[in-house]
């Protein structure tokens, strides 16, 4: 059988690397030596606001304990509903619930949500605009597992689709942030989860996530990064070594992808002929990356301008360190390719 | 009984004879565009007839009066058949069937929640009915409502492996305020049900699965009515369903006898001709 696949012939025989990387977990950390954590922040921050918001519920399609919506099952288990191995049903259902007053976070992998749901969050929810909200864990780049768990796509596929709200949080402040405001605002979001242990980074800039808002965390002259989800963790950490090197750059925090703050990314990317650079966990066809060359073109702003992102490509299975660094989402790469571009 | 159960809400007009209005409502709506869903229109309004002015709990003039009985049409190429029921039951005002499928109707060709009161979901995408419901149902529980969830299904509808999600979960969380009503007419779009995808055995089926399963002749009002009253009064927690035989285009004998499909065609003259038939068959 002749295919067109990009890999390796699966005849080929392979020896043990004799310095190969352990496979990662199914959720593999994005932990980084000495850097701060929180444990389940999307748990802990939904189990506390509906001590006070008894609309709340939370369903799970046989996967709390992988988006830590156990943590919410065990203190509530009156308002937890497992709804076993079917995506379909559990967007349906959560429909269903929020029709009756609810205000349900359904959630699952990312991957299943946006491939195997999308028509039942598209009719059942986006299209009258039901308060139900999708939190989703494996978003982009975050396991080895192979493209069945890689949601590569899900911003694209989530952002085509109308009267969605679309959120890539960074770390555990801004998941923690998030979780009131999500289920705040009228109308459905989608929002990508960390779980597990979760990096806390952008607590100590003073940060504040608010719906829409794309957040300067950073000033720099000679580059503006504008990042979303664990980019943006990638993001200060390559500014912080370019700065070592002279190279001064600006990290623009944008959680909100659709709608997108158009306002302040224009606004930055027309300052002072910096270099624009878009940084995502995500691949690079229908993310952030062309949702800001878009609000670019549109806005007659034309700076240099650079995608980081995965390709458009089924990725391979892994090593989560390796795969970051095969595709670019490693901070020794951020800086490598940066560093080439000026 | 609460003061808008249907006994008090509707007056002593027969069953029969609020199906014949249904019949003619959609045959007028069909009239309006020169087309529409009308074989299946004819063939489930004795069902519509049993389920608003027999079973379902609702206020007319408040439609999304919590206490109401929920009535799920996940079909929504069956709109005209669920306007009219609308209509007969005083939801909709009978005065915009002329507006029937046109620009800024209240009544598109496909049943949608947000142009239509009294159209609980949207419709159209098939398999979708039956999970939204399971979650209202879920809902009601949550709130000590007694009122129940309908969903009306086609057997072509069953095809949709999302329905079997539904099914499974309902007797998972115990919805014995769920009925879903099947309209077994052995038609869709490609041509008969059963040669696409085996649906049969049916009420086995869905017994297996754990609910309370009824098989009826759907065009059999006092079948229909007794099969409504068995469900709604069952004293465990099943979900319930109800498969309902029709006959497409019941009730317009020349339409009836045409070859049936799944869009049955009706010339520009056959309307008149449908109605005034219609017309010297008033029931009492």
């Amino acid at each position: 059988m002749t295919t067109l696949s990009r890999r390796k012939s699966k005849y080929e025989p392979r020896q043990a690397p004799k310095d190969g990387k352990a496979t990662s977990a199914m959720i593999a950390s994005l932990d980084a030596e000495g850097r701060d954590t929180v444990a389940a922040p999307f748990g802990h921050a939904l189990s506390a606001l509906a001590q006070t918001r008894h609309d709340i519920l939370g369903l799970s399609a046989d996967l709390s304990k992988y988006t830590d919506l156990h943590v919410f099952a065990q203190a509530h288990p009156d308002r937890f509903y497992q709804m076993g191995m079917a995506e379909q049903l559990l967007f349906s259902a959560a429909a269903g619930l929020a029709r009756e007053g609810f205000t349900p976070f359904a959630t699952t992998y990312a991957v299943f949500a946006s491939r195997r749901a999308y028509d039942f969050i598209a009719m059942a929810i986006a299209e009258e605009g039901l308060p139900v909200k999708i939190a989703c864990a494996l978003p982009g780049l975050t396991t080895g597992y192979g493209p069945s768990h890689q949601a590569t796509e899900d911003l694209a596929i989530m952002r085509a689709m109308p009267g969605l709200t679309v959120i890539d949080p960074c770390d555990a402040t801004e998941i923690t942030q998030a979780v009131p405001a999500v289920a705040d605002h009228p109308g459905p979001v989608y929002m990508r989860l960390l779980r597990g242990k979760v990096p806390d980074v952008l607590g100590r800039y003073g940060y504040r996530f608010e719906i829409g808002k794309a957040k300067e965390i950073r000033a720099g002259r000679d580059v503006l990064i504008v990042s979303s989800g664990f980019m943006t963790m990638r993001a200060l950490d390559a500014a912080e070594a370019l700065g070592n090197d002279g190279v001064d750059c600006a990290v623009l925090h944008v959680p909100t992808i659709k709608p997108l703050d158009v306002e302040t990314i224009v606004a930055e990317a027309s300052k002072g002929g910096r270099l624009v650079v878009v940084a995502e966990n995500h691949s690079v066809t229908g993310g952030l990356g062309e949702a800001v060359a878009a609000a670019l073109m549109n806005a007659g702003v034309h700076p240099a301008f650079r995608q980081i992102g995965l390709p458009d490509e089924f990725l391979d299975a892994g090593a989560l360190p390796s795969l970051h660094d095969q595709y670019g989402l490693s901070v020794g790469s951020v800086v490598q390719r940066i560093k080439e571009w000026l | 009984m609460t003061d808008s159960s249907p006994a008090r809400r509707g007056d002593n007009t027969s069953l029969a004879r609020r199906a014949w209005h249904i019949r003619r409502h959609a045959l007028k709506m069909g009239q309006v565009q020169g087309q529409g869903y009308i074989g299946q229109a004819l063939g489930i309004a004795d069902v519509l007839a049993v389920s608003y002015f027999h079973a379902l709990n609702l206020r007319p003039e408040d439609p999304e009066w919590d206490g109401r009985d929920r009535f799920c049409l996940s079909i929504g190429h069956y709109a005209i058949a669920l306007y009219a029921a609308l209509i007969e039951a005083g939801v909709l005002p009978e005065d915009e069937i002329g507006t029937y499928g046109m620009d800024d109707s209240r009544m598109p060709m496909s049943g949608m929640a947000t142009y239509t009161p009294g159209m609980e979901i949207t419709g159209g995408s098939l398999g979708h009915g039956l999970g939204i419901a399971v979650g209202m149902a879920m809902g009601l529980k949550r709130k000590d409502n007694p009122a129940f969830v309908y969903n009306l299904l086609s057997d072509g509808e069953l095809g949709e492996g999302s329905t079997w999600e539904a099914v499974m979960s309902a007797v998972q969380h115990r919805l014995g305020n769920l009925i879903a009503i099947v309209d077994f007419n052995d038609q869709q779009a490609d041509g008969k049900t059963t040669d696409a995808l085996c649906v049969a055995p049916l009420a086995p089926k869905w017994e297996a699965f754990g609910w309370h399963a009824q098989e009826i002749d759907g065009n059999d009002i006092d079948a229909v009515r007794a099969a409504f009253d068995t469900a709604r009064n069952l004293s465990d927690d099943r979900p319930r369903v109800i498969i309902c035989k029709t006959t497409m285009c019941k009730g317009v004998p020349f339409l009836e006898d045409r070859e049936i499909t799944h869009f049955v065609r009706v010339e520009a003259d056959e309307w008149d001709k449908a109605l005034t038939y219609l017309d010297g068959e008033m029931p009492a």
